[in-house]
């Protein structure tokens, strides 16, 4: 048994957590309400992190500096990378959704559609940004780090943990309290039900996904801060995390989201620590997902009952 | 107010409503009677935009519905308590009742109107804050009243109220009906049990396969021949119970 150092394994397991679910609770909502799986997700991930870096450096490395050199402070450029990447959802939901939202087959073929614009936003990021690694210019944040007993994680890591649960709080604030949240849960549970009390069901839709995005946005810019690496492939690594992590926490599940992405972050980190190698991370972390599944086929917080048929 | 005229609905080749016209007078109750698949529940989708007719108008205070979407014809106050409740079952009680008064803006008198339906229904009022999944049928049943209530409606469309509840609680929702249109709510009801529909009727139509077979003041269908040997058991209403004579 090699000699862990368990508060840096600590904080290793809460920042990848913290990534995981900050990728998943965009990606659940929206399966939650609408009852599809957004493939694109991750390519709205990837392009929030772009336009942050862009904004931050006035550059578009495709293109050139941006007119007027402006320069923004990352706290501001991640804001307007979030609005964009919420305004890209909708594009992306009136792109790949919305025509096919009357078809019988609706949840595959939105499926298959959101692939395609997946690839189209892939494609258009290598146009832009160049298909090599980008990285935030070094003093976007304050170099440094927490130390917790005898662990250490630098402060763009630690911000990652920070935004997750401020962004996950607030998401859940706004589910919980506000009209426009219980029109959301409402439209969630029974969109008929939900038109015949008044709610615009399609403005609901687009709300959902400006939210989503913003929120997988959001995760792109600070994993890809975190981590120095942004390129136009980012989101597929994360994809199929995010994924597992919705599954295991329930589908459709904020909570849900939260804790499967925790559970795996922390799953992973300490498989590493254990074998004391990285390869068989992924494959324990699967067989993980594997067991809960057999215990509860719904998930963690499933509250959705497995499909009947 | 409400006035139906030719109205045709489909499901693809199928047409379920062959031309059906009625009107739904100010303050009264207008009752829709038939067996099941007479094409009731779907004269009711199409009127809340849920469903697109195929020919005819539907107009409201003058205003043609048939183009518009079901969201806006219920803030104009049209407002239907479905088949089935609907009831949002992951939500609370408050959280349903305040959801049916989506499209207001009146805050205040929300709040008032809350307060008042919890009083006029007690059992809601001691369970607010649980799941509305955590009800009972009847209960469900008056817990969607009350929450299409909320929106104030102009026109209160009820498909089925009494559906799958026990004698008593189908005599409860009557009452509740008849007391909301001695206070003036005009109503359109969609009923299976005709004999208890047509006694609290102004006007009713009989619907047989997509059409208007009868109609007429709801009393006077209680005792039509051809009603009471279709609809209402073939017993005449005023005729004594069946007693069991026992044993001789």
């Amino acid at each position: 048994m090699p000699d862990i150092n368990w508060s840096q394994q600590l904080l290793n397991g809460l920042f990848a957590g913290s990534a995981y679910a900050l990728f998943a609770v965009g990606y659940t909502l929206i399966f939650g309400v609408l009852d599809i799986l957004n493939l694109a997700h991750q390519a709205i991930y990837m392009l929030g992190a772009f336009c942050a870096l862009v904004l931050v450096t006035g550059n578009v490395a495709g293109l050139g500096p941006l007119p007027g050199g402006m320069q923004l402070p990352f706290w501001l450029a991640t804001l307007l990378a979030m609005l964009v990447a919420g305004l890209l959802g909708i594009l992306l939901d009136r792109l790949a959704f919305a025509p096919l939202r009357k078809r019988p087959d609706t949840h595959f073929s939105g499926m298959i559609s959101s692939i395609a614009v997946a690839l189209i936003f892939e494609a258009l990021a290598t146009w832009l940004f160049l298909p090599q690694r980008s990285q935030f210019p070094a003093g976007t944040i304050r170099p440094g780090a927490v130390t917790l007993g005898q662990g250490a994680l630098s402060y763009s890591r630690v911000l990652v943990i920070v935004a997750a649960l401020v962004l996950v709080v607030l998401l859940t604030v706004l589910l919980r309290f506000t009209k426009l949240g219980k029109a959301i849960r409402a439209v969630a549970e029974n969109p008929k039900a939900a038109r015949l009390l008044g709610i615009n069901v399609e403005a609901i839709y687009s709300f959902s996904f400006f939210l989503s995005s913003a929120l997988g946005g959001a995760a792109g810019i600070f994993y890809g801060l975190a981590v120095s690496r942004l390129d136009p492939t980012m989101g597929r690594s994360v994809e199929l995390k995010g994924l597992a992590v919705i599954i295991l926490g329930g589908m459709g599940s904020v909570p849900g989201a939260v804790l499967g992405g925790y559970l795996l972050g922390l799953t992973e980190v300490l498989s590493v620590a254990l074998t004391n190698t990285s390869n068989y991370r992924d494959a324990i972390a699967f067989v993980l997902l594997f067991l809960i599944l057999v215990l509860r086929p719904s998930g963690l917080l499933g509250a959705r009952r497995v499909r009947e048929a | 107010m409400l006035e139906v005229t030719d109205l045709r609905v489909a499901y693809g080749q199928i047409e379920a409503v062959k031309g059906v016209s009625f009107r739904v007078p100010e303050g009264s109750i207008v009752t829709l009677v038939g067996a099941n698949g007479a094409g009731k529940t779907t004269t009711l989708a199409a009127i809340s935009g849920l469903l697109r007719p195929r020919a005819g108008a539907i107009t409201f205070d003058g205003r043609e519905l048939t183009r518009l979407g079901t969201h806006t014809i219920t803030r104009l106050g049209v407002v239907q308590v479905p088949e089935g409740r609907d009831i949002l079952a992951t939500m609370t009680i408050l959280e349903n009742l305040e959801l049916g008064a989506y499209g207001r803006r009146d805050r205040d008198a929300v709040r008032r109107d809350i307060a008042r339906m919890l009083e006029r229904f007690p059992i809601l009022g001691q369970r607010r804050g649980l799941a509305a999944g955590s009800l009972s049928g009847g209960e469900q049943q008056m817990l969607a009243i009350a929450r299409g209530l909320m929106a104030r409606p102009k026109v209160f469309l009820l498909d089925e109220p009494s559906m799958g509840l026990a004698p008593q609680l189908v005599r409860e929702v009557f009452r509740i009906v008849a007391e909301l249109r001695a206070e003036g709510q005009t109503i359109l009801l969609v009923e299976q049990n005709a004999r208890k529909a047509l006694a609290i009727s102004d006007y009713a139509y009989v619907m047989e396969s997509g059409r208007i077979t009868l109609e007429g003041r709801g009393a006077d269908l209680l005792t039509n021949d051809a009603m009471v040997s279709a609809y209402l058991g073939g017993i005449v209403i005023d005729a004594p119970p069946v007693v069991d004579p026992g044993p001789t």
